[in-house]
């Protein structure tokens, strides 16, 4: 299966992790990537909430890119997935808006690029059997917390690869990856996304709260889909607990980090020295890496 | 909140459905859009209160509050809405409106980190987080907000100090210019 893949600003800086570990799951299983040359931001909340041509211009000329390479789009990133099926929706929902991304961007375009989410590739495309039968190094039971977000299963009529309210694929790729993904209330709240950068209080609130009944309900570690989760729920860990009271550390990782181990890739392919909070005293409790060799696969 | 305020004209109800694209007429006041948003407890307006208010023509009491700021455009009340009321969109709107009429608002910091994200793209076709994040600063005369977040990311090379390979920069720009010209023409 081919794909032209949008990684997106976040996969180039803050959530470089999610990218090569996207790569490195994507080769393990056989699905071929290809990255949209030139692609240009998605335009995020700051284009939608500012100018709504914009928001819907941006992501056309990068799917028009996409186009020509005759594949389907990935995206790994919640948020540019988010974006670009939104700005699909509005021009295949509304003439209007249609014409005015062509008058902005210089070109026709009929929004029918298909987008989609790496973990719509991963669930559905290849499926779980696929996935089932490339596991080398199931993960021991490791508790596993799946949290969504917001902008993966939301709005249905926009996203719709899982339940909109009660998502699973998450946790049906990591339970035939050895994982146990633990049920809990709080899959598809708000981690606060950008608000991290004009009011962090709210977001170390929202943060409590996730990780706070994500502890309560047995999780050792969450596993996110999306650049903004994962440094909301990471970075901001320690401020967090200074705010709110204590919550023992909680290792933020990406689907595909956990993924990869499952495979038999390594500490180094799935950049998993990324993360603010330590993952390996855990990954070494379930023996899923050995310490005394630095690291490596059991 | 001004509890007493009667029902002024249709005019701002009318402009903000024909620009948000969504009925915010239908709304029936269940509150459902409220009760699932995160922010809420944050919020001067709820979202449904902010509904009724744009019914009312309360244009003024909206467009200065401080929750279309605070919106983080999680979009569970558009998922949620009974009467299909995009009400996210509807947020964004009164963001687009109040920067328009250049109110001096409460949320002065949302506008102006979309300004700092903005003019990066603009400028490389890009995010360039550190030099985003730098305007972004300088505009807010805030520098010690998350400096120490800003370390831990240099040092797990989370943050780039070389701006990204811009891509198709003269035609960015272009995008930007016409699609403000679009936007003056809504
Ligand atoms: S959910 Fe919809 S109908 Fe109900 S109050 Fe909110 S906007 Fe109005
Ligand atoms: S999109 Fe905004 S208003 Fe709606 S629920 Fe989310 S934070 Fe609240």
């Amino acid at each position: 299966m081919k794909y032209a893949f949008f990684p997106g600003c976040s996969l180039e800086s803050t959530a470089w992790d999610f990218k090569k570990s996207t790569l490195s799951v994507c080769a393990a299983l056989r699905l071929e990537l290809h990255e949209i040359a030139d692609w240009i931001c998605c335009g995020s909340t700051p284009a939608h909430a500012s100018n709504a041509s914009l928001a819907v211009a941006l992501p056309v000329f990068s799917l028009l890119r996409a186009r020509d390479m005759g594949m389907p789009v990935m995206a790994a990133c919640a948020s540019c997935y988010s974006r670009l099926r939104t700005a699909n929706y509005k021009i295949t929902h509304d003439p209007a808006e249609c014409s005015r991304a062509e008058r902005i961007t210089g070109m026709p375009y009929d929004g029918s690029v298909q987008v989609q989410h790496i973990l719509d590739v991963l669930a559905n495309d290849l499926g779980t059997e696929e996935i089932r039968r490339n596991v080398s190094h199931p993960l021991g039971g490791l508790k596993v917390a799946c949290y969504y977000g917001c902008l993966l299963s939301r709005p249905p009529e926009i996203v719709a690869f899982d339940d909109p309210e009660y998502p699973t694929c998450m946790e049906e790729v990591l339970r035939v990856v050895g994982a146990e993904a633990i049920d809990w209330p709080y899959k598809t709240e708000c981690c606060g996304a950008s608000l991290s950068i004009t009011d962090p209080d709210v977001v170390r609130r929202l943060g409590y709260r996730l990780l706070s009944m994500a502890h309560r309900a047995g999780a050792e570690c969450i596993a996110v889909a999306c650049p903004l989760c994962q440094s909301n729920l990471d970075l901001r860990q320690a401020d967090i607990g200074k705010s709110f009271g204590e919550v023992p550390e909680i290792p933020i990782l990406y689907i595909t980090q956990l993924l990869g181990l499952a495979l038999g890739l390594s500490v180094d392919e799935l950049a998993l020295e990324a993360p603010a909070v330590d993952a390996m005293p855990l990954l070494a409790k379930h023996g899923i890496l050995n310490p005394a060799e630095g690291g490596k696969r059991s | 909140m001004n509890d007493t305020l009667e029902w002024r004209d249709i005019a701002f109800l009318r402009e903000v459905e024909r620009l948000s694209g969504t009925p915010v007429s239908a709304c029936v006041q269940c509150h459902k859009c409220s009760a699932g948003c995160p922010i809420g407890r944050e919020m001067d307006l709820l979202s449904s209160q902010i509904m009724r208010l744009i019914h009312l023509g309360g244009e003024e009491e909206v467009l200065k509050c401080r929750s279309i700021w605070l919106c983080a455009s999680c979009e569970a009340c558009t998922s949620r809405c009974p009467m299909g009321i995009d009400v996210a969109t509807v947020m964004d709107t009164l963001r687009i409106l109040a920067a328009r009429r250049k109110l001096r608002v409460p949320g002065k910091r949302g506008e102006t980190f979309y300004r700092s994200f903005l003019s990066s793209v603009r400028r490389h076709g890009r995010i360039f987080e550190l030099g985003m994040l730098t305007a972004y600063k300088f505009r807010c005369f805030d520098f010690l907000t998350d400096l120490d977040k800003a370390r831990k990311l240099l040092a797990k090379r989370k943050l780039s100090v070389l701006a990204p390979r811009s891509a198709n920069v003269a035609q960015v720009t272009e995008i930007f210019q016409r699609a403000d010209e679009e936007e003056r023409n809504r």
